[in-house]
């Protein structure tokens, strides 16, 4: 079960795509400016990464290395036809608003990039736990960052609700500050950026806070046996 | 009497911070002159809040707190930035681009000496992307506006953004003349038409030139005490003037003249005080000469063919990109070494 724990760990944690390996860049800079967008994009992307590791793991001893790129490539152009045409069906209006960056799922590094360093070395169980895991941290960066950026862009929360659940879920949405005139920044690209920057930040120092306290924590005996 | 070697000792920071706050001075006289004691409340708001700012940061950097206070350096930026926000901005407008170009701009950066852009440079461009109708939105010179404010009354517009009884905010408020150019341009106005409307001067626009020759004044100072270079401010105004004066002989009706472009919006301020800022800008003389020319271009083509009223902020992040590069294939050769 250790092997099951590592992979949870790393793909939430100490690899997220997002603020680790900065991988999968694409949408978690263009679709994040609110947090609905990043969690919808970040759960279609978790979905096509689970399936993509599960599909190319067993076939992993029959692709011939040479072309084993372009096979991965086309197993998940397949997978995300299949998500972008259900989200088209089903949730119509995110559909609209995501728009390119559901196709652009394919050309996600981070996909490809677990499929080639963990797919096609690992058996299927374990493979499509590290998809869904790396995919549910990028997740989470996603949907921190759109929550950050719609925080201090225009001080709500949950905006583009409806989006998802239909027009009456518009009641839902959170106005935090009242009056708020708007930083227009947070919203725009560069707000990406600096968010970005301030969670990979943040990840970093709550880590070296971790390494601190576990190696104190270790030294601590050698200290009382002096 | 003093003994060899004779070698001056180049004046410390905080010597050249503060002759830099006292060249702006002049500037802040003709401002106070021109639209009334407003700016000192943003230049008071901006300095303390870059000083919190940049305490607050060096305490959480676990960096010595007082040495990095008393080099001034904060104030410098706090006052540029304010200089260059319209006279009666709301007071969080100050305090947050403020808290942009100190905290965000030069402190992640690495503080003092490792910021790539101009701090108040990218506070004012984060707050005219973020607010562009409180950015364009400039009061009228005292001279020219229906209504006059006192002090007290700028006091209050500021803090609550309420104005005395019976004065619309249209009353005190006016295109600034980069602006009003650009939009009767648009509206098939002949340049000389535009020119004998009120707002503007015999230089740039009425009031707002007195700003800038004060400014200039000072600038004049700083390059007397060798604070800074001549090539930054002669390469950004001859290239300025050459660019609008070959426009102006082309088209005179459709091209402001080159004194126009000298005195209006921020090129005074920019030419001595924002450009010349030794971090954010090029080592050699030579980077010197293109980098100001750059900012001079780039300002002249986003004023006149951009969307933007002025162009100095972002005329001067994009060249401060370049820095790195123009200092990089501008190394002199050193005597005795092949090149």
């Amino acid at each position: 079960m250790g092997q099951y724990r590592d992979i949870v760990e790393n793909g939430l944690w100490k690899q997220n795509p997002g603020t680790m390996q900065l991988l999968g860049l694409c949408p978690t800079l263009a679709v994040t400016s609110t947090a609905v967008n990043g969690l919808s994009l970040g759960l279609a992307t978790a979905l096509v990464m689970a399936a993509s590791n599960a599909a190319v793991a067993p076939v992993r001893r029959y692709v011939p290395d040479e072309i084993r790129i372009p096979v991965f490539i086309l197993v998940i152009a397949a997978l995300v036809t299949i998500i972008d045409l259900s989200m088209n069906a089903f949730v119509h209006p995110l559909y609209v608003v995501l728009g390119i960056f559901i196709p652009l799922i394919v050309t996600n590094c981070i996909v490809l990039a677990r499929v080639e360093a963990f797919a096609a070395k690992n058996p299927v169980t374990p493979s499509a736990l590290d998809g869904l895991m790396m995919g549910l941290g990028l997740t989470l960066v996603l949907t921190l960052l759109g929550a950050v950026r719609e925080f201090v862009g225009k001080g709500t929360a949950l905006s583009g609700i409806d989006l998802v659940f239909g027009a009456e879920a518009k009641a839902w949405v959170l106005q935090l500050i009242p009056d708020y005139p708007g930083f227009l920044l947070a919203i725009l690209p560069p707000g990406a950026f600096i968010g970005l920057g301030l969670l990979i930040a943040t990840h970093n120092w709550l880590e070296q806070r971790r390494l601190a306290k576990a190696s104190m924590h270790a030294a601590l005996p050698v200290a009382q046996s002096h | 009497m003093s003994r060899s070697p004779y070698l001056s000792s180049a004046p410390s920071v905080s010597v050249i911070m503060l002759k830099v706050l006292l060249a702006l001075l002049p500037g802040i006289a003709a401002y106070v002159w021109v639209y009334g004691g407003g700016i000192l409340i943003s230049l008071a708001l901006a300095s303390l809040t870059a000083l919190l700012a940049e305490a607050a940061v060096l305490r959480l950097r676990q960096r010595p707190v007082l040495p990095f206070l008393m080099d001034g350096s904060a104030i410098v930026t706090a006052w540029l930035l304010a200089l260059a926000l319209p006279p009666l901005a709301p007071w969080w407008l100050v305090v947050v681009g403020t808290l942009f170009a100190i905290v965000v701009a030069k402190q992640l950066y690495g503080g003092l000496g490792y910021n790539p852009f101009n701090p108040a440079m990218i506070g004012y461009a984060a707050l005219l992307i973020s607010f562009p109708v409180l950015m364009t939105q400039w009061p009228s010179p005292l001279a020219l506006a229906k209504v006059s404010l006192s002090f007290a009354d700028q006091w209050h517009y500021i803090f609550t953004r309420s104005l005395p009884l019976n004065v619309p905010v249209d009353a005190i408020s006016s295109a600034t003349p980069l602006d009003y150019l650009k939009t009767q341009l648009v509206l098939q106005q002949s340049v000389s038409d535009i020119r004998n409307t009120p707002i503007f001067g015999w230089l740039g626009g009425r009031g707002s030139e007195l700003v800038a020759l004060a400014t200039l004044l000072g600038g004049l100072y700083l390059l007397h005490q060798r604070i800074i270079s001549w090539h930054i401010p002669l390469a950004f105004l001859a290239t300025l003037t050459l660019l609008s004066a070959a426009f102006h002989l082309l088209a005179p009706e459709l091209h402001a003249s080159p004194q126009f472009h000298l005195f209006s919006g921020g090129a005074m301020l920019c030419a001595f005080f924002i450009a010349t800022d030794p971090v954010s800008g090029p080592t050699t003389p030579l980077a010197k000469l293109v980098f100001a020319a750059g900012i001079g271009v780039l300002t002249y083509v986003i004023r006149v063919f951009g969307g933007y009223p002025d162009g100095i902020a972002f005329a001067v992040i994009l060249m401060n990109i370049c820095v790195p590069l123009l200092d990089a294939y501008t190394q002199p050769r050193v005597f005795g070494h092949e090149k």
